[in-house]
Formats: C-alpha cells, structure tokens, sequence
C-alpha cells in the first residue's frame, strides 16, 4: 500500500500543485482585495503541511504515536529567533543547517530516552518532554518567557552575492516566501516518498507491523527508529522555522501540547501513512479552523466534534476515502479479498478448477 | 531553610501529592483495566473544582454542594463513555488519544460558555476555617489537613476494594485476561462503565477538594493532566501502587523543587522522570 498510489492521487497532487503555482494567476480574481491575506493563510496551510508530513513518518509509517512532535516545531522556531541577529537579517544558507542541527541533536537525546518505550509510554513521554521544554520556555529569561521573541529580520537567501545585501530571492516578498515554502513542501514531499520505498523505508515497514520479527532477522531496530525520529525532528524544525518567519514572532505555545495535538488531527484527517494524506489533512485542518473561527467564538467545541466524529468515522481519513473508495466495499465484502478471487476457480478455464489451492500457494509461499 | 519551615512544605507536599494520587489513580485504573487513555482527565479536574464553586455560590454550603457535584460527575462520566468510548477498546491508542482530545477542546469551550474566563475562588469550609500552630509565628491551615486526610482515606478504600472485595477481584482479572473474564460469564462492559465513571469521579471530586485552595481558572486541568502523566509513568501504569509513590514524590519535587533548584523548578520533574525511564523504561512499580 505504501507502494503505488491509484493515479487519482498522483493526478490530484500535481492538480493540488499546479493551483499553488498558479495562485498569483487567480487568486486576486477570487479572492480580491483579500487576496495577499488568503496567501499568507496558504503559506500557513504549506507550513503545516511540512510539519503534518514529518509526524506522518513517526505515527503512519513506524506506528508511534508522539504527542510531544511540537517540540521540535519549537526548537525550529526558537533556533531562529536567537540566532538571528538583532540588527540585520541572517543567512539562509547557515540557518537552515543550524536549525536541523540543533533540532537533530535534541532528537537523538529526547529519541534515545523515549524509543525505550513503547505504545501508551511512547505517547506519555513524548507529552511529558515536550511540556518539560514549554515549561523551561516559558520560564527561562533569555526566551522572552510566555510573551516570545520577535524576530526583527526573516532570514535572506543570496545566490551568487555572499553578503546577502542584494538577495537574489528575496523572503521578505510575500509571494517568494510562499514559493519558498511550497519548494520546500515539494522536496520534503519526494524525499520521504523516496524513503519510504528505499530498503531504510520496507525495515521502518517491518517494525510497524512487528518488530520482534525485525528484530529476529537481525535488525537493530533501535537504530533505525531513532533515525527516522530524528528525520522527523529536522523537518518538524524547519516547519516551524518557517512558521516563526512568518508570523514574526516565536512563542511558547508553538511547542505546547495543543500544537501536538493538532497536527495529529492533521495527520488523521488526511489519513497516516500515505504522506499525501497528511497534506490534504493540514488543509483541511486550516480551512476548518478557518470557517469555524468566523462562525463563533467558541469554535473550539466546533473543532472538538469535528474531531470526535472524525475519529469515530473517518479513521482511515481523507487518504483512506481515495485509496478505498467507500462504494465497493461492506455490501461485496468477500468479494474484494483478493485470496477468494483467487481462490474462486473461474468457469471454463481447465488450469485453476481442479486445484485452485495448489496453484495460488507458490506465489504467496514466496512473500 | 530552618525545621519549621521545612516542615511546613513537607505537609504542603504530601497534601499535594495526595491530591495528585486521587486524580492519577482514576487515569491509571482506566488504563490498566480498559486500556483506554484519557486525556480529557484533567478537564474533569477543572469541572469539579468549577462544580464545586458554582454550586457553592448558589447553595451557600461546600459540602452540600460537594455532595450534589459528586454524582453529576459520575454522571458525566456514564455518557462520555456510553457516548464515545465505546467504540473505541478495540482501536488503536491514537484514536484514543484524538478522541479525547476532541473532548478536551469540548469541555474546556464548555466551561468558557458557562463560567467564562475569570478566575474564581472558594472561600475555606466551615468548620476547616482555622490554622493550627507549628511555631509561633507558623501557622498552617486545618483545611490542608483535612484534605489530605481525605486523600488518604480514600486511597485506603480503593486498596480495601481492589484487594479484599469480589469487585476487586473481577477489576484485578478483567486487567490480566479481559476475554477470560468474558468467558466466566461476567458482563466486562458494565465493569468498564462503572470504571470510567469513578475513575473520572475521583478527578472531579479532586478538583472540589482542591477549590478551597487553589485558583479556579480555565485550562487549570491541563497542566495537571501532564503532571499526572508523570506521575503514571513514573509509578508505572495501571499500578495503584506505583500511582501512590509516584504521586509523593511529584508532589514533594513541586513543593521543595522551587525552594533548593530554583532554576531546575520548572523542569524538576521530567527530569525525574527521564531517570526513572532511564533505569526502569516501564516504571517503578510495574
């Protein structure tokens, strides 16, 4: 299943990728005079879309569950609010690799203490470390405490000038920056496609569905979660990196539990494992949010059903719905298992009706 | 730190941490008997003590209104299960997780649309008003006390009920072998409902103790929630007994952290923990 998509998926991705470049072209004609406000929220939905993508490769493709994930979308966003200068606008070039630095370090403390554990004390610990960080924060003066930091100057990105005083893209342009984020978006997109199907990806496979096993063929799988943790860490980090840039400011709750919490939902609502689904999922997220903040105040309980109901029937999410259309399931249950497809001896064909067991078992003995 | 004053913050910490055991015993039990997670456990914290302060407010009397809350608590407890939950024991943990994450978002919206936003208090009990002498010029509230004392007590009754009653034998089996239990011709679900509601009742009626003596305030469940979890980790989940100990001891680092590591204050405790994931990864007790 991780393997090949339906060509639906391929076709809305591109289709959903396509819209993105295209933006400039219609969004001012369908959004008017909000047209620049409606691209700074499709930069947000890109941003969490990163960040919803990096959980997916914890909680979808290795099964656990971290609550604690905007821990690292904190480090990110606070990396660069300190590293920055406070009078000038820093480099992208070494910011990028700082932010992953520091968020990989992090990672490989927090992942060796928490890959100890397993199911409900995997998703305990992580909670735990992430709030042990908000807590220290929120509290420790150099952090600017509950209030945050501002950060004066996004980060230039110079090509061919290493001064960065004539940057060639410049970030500080709403519209390059979205571009920015979508490149980013696309290449982190491929990387873990990449990854997933790599022999790194089939083991991460394997220690979802049993790790014992894995562990019997003589992997050690320690090593191989704490990468794909760490992997998660640096994207997760340069989502929220992105995220302080665009909102001008880091904050405490950028690494708090709710933030947790929510990209989970993202991640649920697109549908885990897939690593499209968790895209879909963060847009879907943001529009919600959206539609619910402008019907009431108290969108929080509106959020809360969405939540609730979705869990309770949209388990498989957004991806789930494209990947199992609903309509050739329950009624022909039977029918859709492949085994009793190929079980079933077809009539007029001499080759499997005589016997059909015998004919299907060299194949499945061989996987 | 002179004797008396170190005494007075070693009854603030074992008053605290009993406290902490009361709720962390209910999240505990509902994971180690139904395997659920719950994180809206902390937000049933928040709606006693908010229970307790509006039925105060129009009853004129806390106990009256305690005595009033408790069920409704248990009451809120027997939807959300029956509600919600239970569709999901044979599903993974995540959705556990989001679920009752979802409930969280619900509850703490709920309490903003009926009490609002401010932060209330709750005037001491009639006939705890009073403080006892330690010194001469350390006073410590009778209140406190009798808080704790009731902590205790109850963490006695749920030793007495889980060890020497048939209930608690069914509650100890349902945890090692739930199917078996089934089989013995045992309705598990009743045994679930009645679980979730005194575990989620032991929150609750945590938060009306605690009224008196702490500021009711939105969002006051969550950061208890995350202590509580640490307090589970540390003693091992789904053991009482690791939930006793583990209380105590969260409780005593919140109330000397402070005063001896001032700059560690904050953090003290998920440092604890990440020694005790360290040497024991499943707990103290477990």
């Amino acid at each position: 299943m991780l393997h090949r998509y339906p060509k639906r998926v391929l076709v809305l991705m591109l289709a959903l990728l396509a819209l993105m470049i295209a933006y400039p072209a219609w969004g001012p004609a369908v959004f008017g005079d909000s047209s620049a406000f409606f691209m700074e929220k499709l930069t947000l939905m890109l941003i969490f879309s990163l960040f919803a993508v990096s959980l997916d490769l914890l909680v979808g493709i290795l099964g656990l569950v971290s609550l604690g994930h905007a821990l690292f979308f904190g480090i990110g966003a606070y990396t660069l609010a300190m590293a920055s200068p406070d009078f000038s606008p820093a480099s992208m070039w070494w910011m990028l690799p700082l932010v992953m630095a520091v968020s990989g370090g992090v990672s490989v403390v927090v992942g060796l203490l928490v890959l100890r554990t397993k199911g409900i004390f995997f998703i305990m610990t992580t909670l735990a470390f992430g709030q042990m960080l908000f807590y220290y924060i929120s509290t420790a003066s150099f952090t600017g405490g509950t209030d945050g930091v501002f950060i004066m100057f996004r980060p230039s990105l110079a090509i061919g000038s290493a001064d960065g005083a004539s940057p060639l893209i410049n970030l500080d342009d709403p519209l390059t920056f979205f571009y920015f984020c979508l490149t980013l978006l696309v290449v982190v997109y491929l990387f873990l496609r990449w990854l997933t199907r790599s022999h790194f990806g089939q083991v991460l496979d394997g220690i979802h569905d049993n790790e014992h096993r894995m562990q019997a063929l003589g992997y050690a799988t320690t090593g191989y979660k704490l990468i794909a943790f760490v992997i998660a860490a640096m994207i997760a980090a340069v989502a929220g990196m992105l995220a302080a840039m665009q909102y001008g400011f880091a904050n405490p709750a950028q690494l708090g539990w709710h933030h947790s919490g929510e990209v989970l939902m993202m991640v649920i609502l697109g549908g885990m494992g897939t690593i499209f689904g968790p895209i879909l999922g963060a847009f879907a997220y943001e529009l919600l949010l959206y539609f619910y903040e402008h019907l009431t105040p108290h969108w929080p309980i509106l959020m809360g059903l969405t939540i609730i109901l979705a869990v309770l029937v949209l388990p498989k999410g957004i991806a789930g719905l494209m990947l199992h259309p609903p309509r050739r399931s329950r009624a022909s249950g039977l029918k859709d298992t492949t085994l009793v497809e190929r079980l079933t001896p077809k009539a007029g064909d001499p080759s499997t009706s005589p016997r059909p067991t015998a004919k299907s078992s060299p194949g499945r003995s061989s996987s | 730190m002179d004797l008396a004053f170190f005494g007075v913050q070693l009854l603030n910490g074992l008053q605290y941490g009993l406290l902490l055991f009361l709720i962390a015993s209910g999240l505990t039990l509902i994971f180690g008997i139904m395997g659920i997670i719950n994180l809206a456990h902390g937000a049933m914290y928040m709606i006693g003590a908010y229970l307790a302060f509006d039925l105060t407010q129009r009853l004129g009397n806390f106990w009256l209104a305690i005595a009033i809350a408790v069920p409704i608590a248990v009451a809120l407890g027997l939807v959300i299960e029956r509600l919600f939950l239970d569709t999901l024991y044979r599903r993974d943990h995540l959705y556990q997780v989001l679920l009752t994450f979802g409930l969280i978002l619900v509850l703490n919206e709920a309490q903003r649309i009926i009490w609002g936003g401010d932060v209330h208090s709750v005037a001491l009990p009639e006939p705890f008003t009073g403080s006892i002498a330690l010194t001469d010029n350390l006073q410590y509230p009778v209140y406190r006390l009798f808080v704790a004392a009731v902590c205790l007590a109850l963490a006695g009754a749920i030793y007495w009920v889980i060890r020497h009653t048939r209930l608690g034998i069914i509650i100890r089996a349902g945890a090692v072998n739930r199917e078996m239990v089934e089989g013995l011709g045992i309705n598990i679900r009743t045994l679930f409902t009645l679980i979730f509601s005194v575990g989620v009742a032991l929150a609750a009626f945590a938060g009306m103790m605690a009224a008196p003596i702490s500021s009711i305030a939105p969002g006051m469940g969550d950061s208890i929630l995350i202590t509580c979890f640490v307090v589970v980790v540390i003693g091992g989940i789904g053991s009482i007994k690791g939930a006793f100990f583990g209380a105590l001891l969260i409780g005593m680092a919140e109330t000397f952290g402070p005063v001896l590591v001032p700059s560690l204050a904050s953090m003290l405790i998920y440092l604890i923990m990440a020694l005790v994931l360290l040497i024991k990864p499943r707990g103290l007790f477990a």
